[in-house]
């Protein structure tokens, strides 16, 4: 097995943020080219500001975890604040991951991203 | 804990443990050498290579000693290919061989060897018509396993090495799987060559051996003294080598009974499952398959996943999702046998064997269930 950190594996037995948005402001779906792993994030945004954010992935525990720890840390930030966040600021959150496991936390980084990004048009849109 | 990875390595026999003690610290003589203490090193390989040539009913000068089932699968594709080159340069072999035989197929490829990799159906069986189809004047050997480690299936072999006879091609199959667990019968099923591992079996861990029919014509793999008649130089791994024979003499004894009692806990578990967890997938051919081996695709969730929580119940399984492999590449068997990635993904190896009882799969099929219902939670896929 993995040699995961106690954050890692706590964040993927006890995921949290988990399931749909279903009025969300904006939905990231991504997918991760390497394993095939899926992963959508869902954010609900109020003046500019995350105020709520779920995820669904499809992956490995790191995927999971990773999922986890990007939606608490955008929850209550700002969007521009919430672009800020790497795959590096998550990894970091969960004490890092094995080397072969990097990627996974890409899918968290693009997943908001990409959540952001439909906000965004969906609100040009709108205006 | 809960062992149920037969297929990657089974425990060392206590029995087979204590016959191999004497030689690392006792009796370590080199068998090569003229004094007694090296005669009796030299009849403790010499019997250990009879009790694996009487569990193949084979000849024990048929037998060399190698460094496992990788080894001797190496071996048997190398040697024979340049041996032969003469004659011609094509192999064959199928799309789902273990990688000891995939890599050793590409190595040659590069080398000049055009190999063909043959299909497989949904079961995980061998296209012999695509096989007979492929034989051409040029080819040499054919290479097709006996059973697959990862979903069970178990090929013919016997048809194959009738296939290959007619058209005067040699037949090596891998039944690193397969020896030990079930009958295998060299002249019976009328294979040229042979690889088994003994830590397959309970036996130790770096030793195997290659059948070679003699007359096959096939170079040495490891050039250096006079060992394995030349054929296979490096002294001997006598502890090893001594623990497979031990392993053989075992396994000849006792795998009828085994198969019995073992099965009976495989189909109880698969039924189990299958009951309690909607959508998933049993791999692998219905009859034909490994007694001891229950390969399933649990849909809309990832292996690697359910292996880390089956481990926190200390359950102890496999996957072939991408995840799970260093190269993120979802398992090549499942793959062939037309599995959508996605699905092969959520691929779980249950692999029972001597020490799993009742209680072993009760537990499993508990754990399980709630295992997935979490994580398809989780999963975007399901909507359950
Ligand atoms: S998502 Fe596949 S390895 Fe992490």
């Amino acid at each position: 097995m993995l040699e995961y950190t106690e954050k890692v594996l706590e964040h993927f037995r006890n995921p949290r943020n988990v399931g749909k948005i279903e009025d969300a402001d904006g939905v990231g779906k991504v997918g991760n080219p390497m394993c095939g792993d899926v992963m959508v994030i869902y954010i609900k945004v109020k003046d500019e500001k995350i105020v709520d954010c779920k995820f669904q992935t499809f992956g490995c525990a790191a995927a999971i975890a990773t999922s986890s720890m990007v939606t608490e840390l955008v929850k209550g930030k700002d969007i521009n604040e919430a672009l800020n966040i790497t795959n590096k600021t998550v990894a970091d959150a969960l004490d890092g991951l094995p080397a072969i496991k990097y990627h996974c936390s890409l899918l968290a980084e693009q997943g908001i991203r990409a959540a952001i990004e439909d906000y965004r048009k969906k609100k040009g849109s709108d205006d | 804990m809960i062992y149920m990875d037969y297929n990657a390595t089974t425990p060392t026999d206590e029995r087979v443990l204590e016959e191999m003690l004497p030689y690392f610290s006792q009796e370590y003589g080199n068998p090569s050498s003229i004094y007694s203490l090296a005669q009796r090193a030299r009849n403790a390989v010499e019997q250990a290579r009879e009790r694996v040539a009487k569990l193949l009913n084979a000849d024990p000068r048929e037998i060399i000693f190698t460094s496992g089932g990788t080894e001797a699968d190496n071996f048997a594709l190398k040697g024979v290919a340049y041996a032969n080159q003469d004659k011609g340069k094509h192999i064959i072999t199928s799309q789902i061989e273990h990688h000891a035989v995939l890599n050793a197929c590409k190595f040659l490829e590069k080398q000049g060897f055009p190999v063909t990799y043959l299909p497989v159906d949904r079961w995980g069986v061998v296209d012999i018509e695509a096989l007979e189809k492929s034989i051409t004047p040029q080819t040499i050997l054919i290479s097709i396993m006996l059973a697959n480690n990862e979903v069970g299936t178990i090929q013919p072999i016997k048809i194959i090495a009738e296939i290959a006879k007619k058209h005067g091609v040699y037949f090596h199959t891998d039944a690193v799987q397969g020896v030990g667990k079930i009958p295998v019968d060299v002249n019976d099923l009328g294979v040229d060559l042979l690889s088994l591992s003994a830590h397959k079996f309970y036996g130790p861990k770096g030793v195997g051996a290659l059948y070679v029919r003699r007359g096959v014509r096939i170079l040495p793999f490891i050039n250096g003294g006079e060992q394995e008649k030349g054929r296979r130089a490096g002294t001997e791994n006598v502890p090893g080598i001594v623990g497979l024979g031990k392993a053989a003499e075992l396994a000849q004894r006792e795998m009828e009974e085994e198969e019995k009692r073992v099965k009976k806990l495989r189909d109880k578990l698969e039924q189990k499952l299958v009951q309690k967890i909607p959508e998933i997938i049993v791999n692998g051919h219905p009859q034909k398959r490994l007694f001891n081996t229950l390969s399933i695709c649990v849909k809309y969730v990832e292996g690697e996943s359910m292996l880390m929580n089956l481990d926190k119940e200390g359950i102890c399984a496999s996957s072939g999702s991408a995840c799970t492999s260093a190269s993120l590449e979802p398992s090549h068997v499942l793959l062939a046998m037309g599995i959508p990635p996605e699905v092969a993904h959520g691929s779980l190896r249950f692999s029972l064997g001597k020490f799993n009882r009742e209680a072993d799969v009760e537990k499993v099929s508990e754990v399980l269930p709630p295992i997935v219902e979490e994580l398809r939670r989780v999963s975007p896929f399901w909507e359950g």
